[in-house]
């Protein structure tokens, strides 16, 4: 399949192809061979035979000829991967307000270091003491109920991956020029975990919802009270109260002891401290969903209560910050993303949208959480524009910058998906472009 | 389903019974309607959840320059923090300023947003008057209310927001 599309896509070189050579753009869809490895374990052997009265540890680096650290009781990264942190871009104007952004390219594969979840927060991270923490559940249900942490610990459980995106992720991509930034500086307002926790439809069936029962009001137990209108459907499909991220209790910054988890819904949504469902008939007009997190078209009219995140992707190596080491090989890869189920195809271009090739996915491919493409590059050493365009199962393609721009006012920067390109200058420097 | 009951042996329709007990442990504590009052503070458009009270724009002139103008500035014009008031009819427009007042639909939001986490520095602290009162002064400003407005349960949701027919439902997600 994957060899069909890329001949197909390619069809003036398919000769190349069989010969094992690379394509148009230099992509192969094979992923690099690891050639050098074999001709250096070689060279190796020989240069460096011990004399007799010599011990091995003349040639050995320090940390072979001492005894290493002992335990610890909660580990930490290498201290040479001291600079790896959440990019704060815009320093806020309050304590505790504003956000954090994952540093995405300086990580790999697609699942978030806990540490390095985006952070977004309305007034500050609570220090919620779980035994005096319920979740409440009232409004529109035959039996109003409070949980404890403890007792929601007691129900069935289930885990997923999933991603969680800020609906203003990638927002200064409504600006005339494009921001000279890394791919995380741009696009860190996404992490992917994998959440366990108790489905919502579970506490809601035990509360018993009315006929009249159309959205849940879902509130926060920080200091902004933050709270948002979810439909009713959501909450007794996929909808989950999160209680672990990767295995550990959810970290205060992401919600502790309890979050709402939406798959796929924008980020806001997904409530963190959570203490309080309402149910109710209407959407109550709540702060982040009218003053914030509505979609501004030009003449006037504004989307509301649209939450889904959109199908996306982006190319993280190489980005900004990750300038070429000269012609030769290289691997393209990025993340791709949809709030509505499985990426189905991503593709690339290294000439600015002219020719496309399709790239590998790297297994899993789940729905709603992030997934990483890769495509082996021949690079000529001559000026290049890459760009990567996703395609989910629902058969939505990512959309062009200007397509996107189009629809809304020149304020609005809420939800941009559209596709985003690097451009490589024959000096190597990886320059942020619209395309 | 009821189809499938009668062809169950006794000895599974018991194992069933247990694994849907598992599923729903019913662990919730029953709560009493006292309880829930005083957690609910979740104020609609429709005014259901608004509590007794009331407050003027006169109060809440005195109330907005004691604790909330060192943020929002002079009659809620901004700085540091956001603008409150201001950009009426500038939403269409190439520059939109979108404030409170401006842009957000209905008046309640502007009480349930204060009630639950204003001010910044000390959220939760303003009593239902104070908090009438300060969005009766904000709303005067533009003059959405008048000078001598007194806003409760009543009569805030009753405010015309000049925004208010600017939003267009986008859940469910409309057919293309």
């Amino acid at each position: 399949m994957e060899r069909r599309d890329r001949v197909k896509n390619d069809k003036t070189k398919v000769g190349a192809l069989a010969g094992g050579a690379t394509a148009r753009n230099g992509f192969d869809r094979r992923t690099l061979l690891r050639a050098g490895v074999f001709a250096a374990g070689i060279a190796g052997i020989g240069s460096g035979i011990a004399q007799a009265a010599e011990s091995i540890g003349a040639d050995a680096p320090e940390w072979m000829k001492a005894p290493g650290r002992s335990f610890s009781t909660y580990g930490v990264p290498s201290k040479w991967q001291e600079k790896v942190q959440r990019v704060i871009a815009f320093p806020p104007g309050r304590p505790g307000t504003g956000s954090s952004r994952t540093p995405l390219h300086l990580l790999e594969g697609t699942i978030t270091p806990n540490g390095l979840h985006f952070e977004r927060h309305h007034n500050g991270v609570p220090d919620i003491d779980p035994s005096r923490h319920e979740l409440v559940i009232h409004g529109l249900v035959k039996r109003p109920l409070a949980f404890s942490v403890e007792t929601i610990m007691r129900y069935p459980m289930e885990s997923q991956i999933h991603f969680v995106e800020c609906s203003g992720n990638s927002g200064s991509f409504n600006q005339p020029e494009p921001q000279q930034t890394t791919a995380g500086g741009l696009n860190g307002l996404l992490s992917c975990s994998e959440w366990t926790g108790v489905r919502l439809a579970t506490l809601l069936g035990e509360a018993e919802v009315t006929r009249e029962a159309k959205w849940v009001v879902a509130e926060g137990g920080d200091a902004a009270a933050m709270s948002r209108s979810v439909p009713l459907e959501k909450c007794l499909d996929d909808a989950m109260i999160a209680l672990y991220q990767n295995g550990e209790a959810i970290r205060p910054e992401q919600g502790y002891p309890m979050r709402l988890l939406l798959p796929g819904f924008e980020g806001n949504m997904n409530v963190k401290w959570l203490r309080r469902l309402k149910v109710m008939d209407q959407p109550v007009n709540a702060r982040d969903e009218t003053a914030h997190y509505t979609e501004l078209m030009p003449n006037g009219k504004a989307r509301q209560y649209m939450f889904l995140q959109g199908v996306k992707s982006a190319i993280i190596k190489p980005s900004f910050g990750m300038n070429m080491k000269g012609p030769g090989s290289y691997e393209v890869s990025g993340l791709a993303w949809s709030g509505s189920g499985r990426i189905s195809k991503v593709e690339v271009s290294a000439d600015g949208g002219k020719s496309w090739a399709v790239a590998a996915l790297t297994a899993p491919v789940l729905s709603k959480a992030l997934t990483r493409f890769r495509l082996a590059w021949q690079w000529d050493g001559r000026p290049s524009t890459l760009m990567s365009r996703a395609t989910d199962e629902k058969g939505e393609v990512q959309p062009t910058r200007s397509a996107w721009v189009s629809q809304y006012s020149p304020v609005q920067f809420y939800h941009f998906n559209g596709i985003q390109g690097w451009r490589i200058e024959a000096d190597g420097t990886v320059k942020h472009v619209y395309v | 389903m009821f189809m499938f009951r009668i062809f169950l042996p006794a000895t599974a329709l018991c194992l069933i019974s247990s694994v849907c007990e598992a599923q729903h442990p019913n662990l919730g504590r029953p709560l009493t309607p006292e309880e829930i009052s005083k957690l609910d503070i979740t104020v609609a458009p429709d005014g259901s959840g608004l509590p007794a009270g009331s407050g003027s724009v006169s109060a809440g002139a005195n109330v907005y320059s004691e604790k909330c103008q060192s943020c929002h500035g002079a009659r809620g014009q901004g700085g540091p923090q956001d603008q409150l008031t201001g950009g009426v009819g500038t939403i269409a427009s190439e520059k939109p300023v979108k404030t409170p007042v401006s842009y957000w639909p209905s008046a309640t939001t502007i009480f349930d947003y204060v009630r639950r986490a204003m001010p910044l520095q000390s959220p939760q602290s303003l009593t239902n008057d104070e908090v009438y009162a300060v969005t009766a002064y904000i709303l005067s400003i533009d003059k959405i209310v008048p000078e001598d407005a007194v806003l409760d349960a009543k009569s805030l949701p009753q405010v015309k927001m000049p925004n208010r027919d600017g939003f267009v439902r986008w859940w469910p997600v409309p057919k293309r």
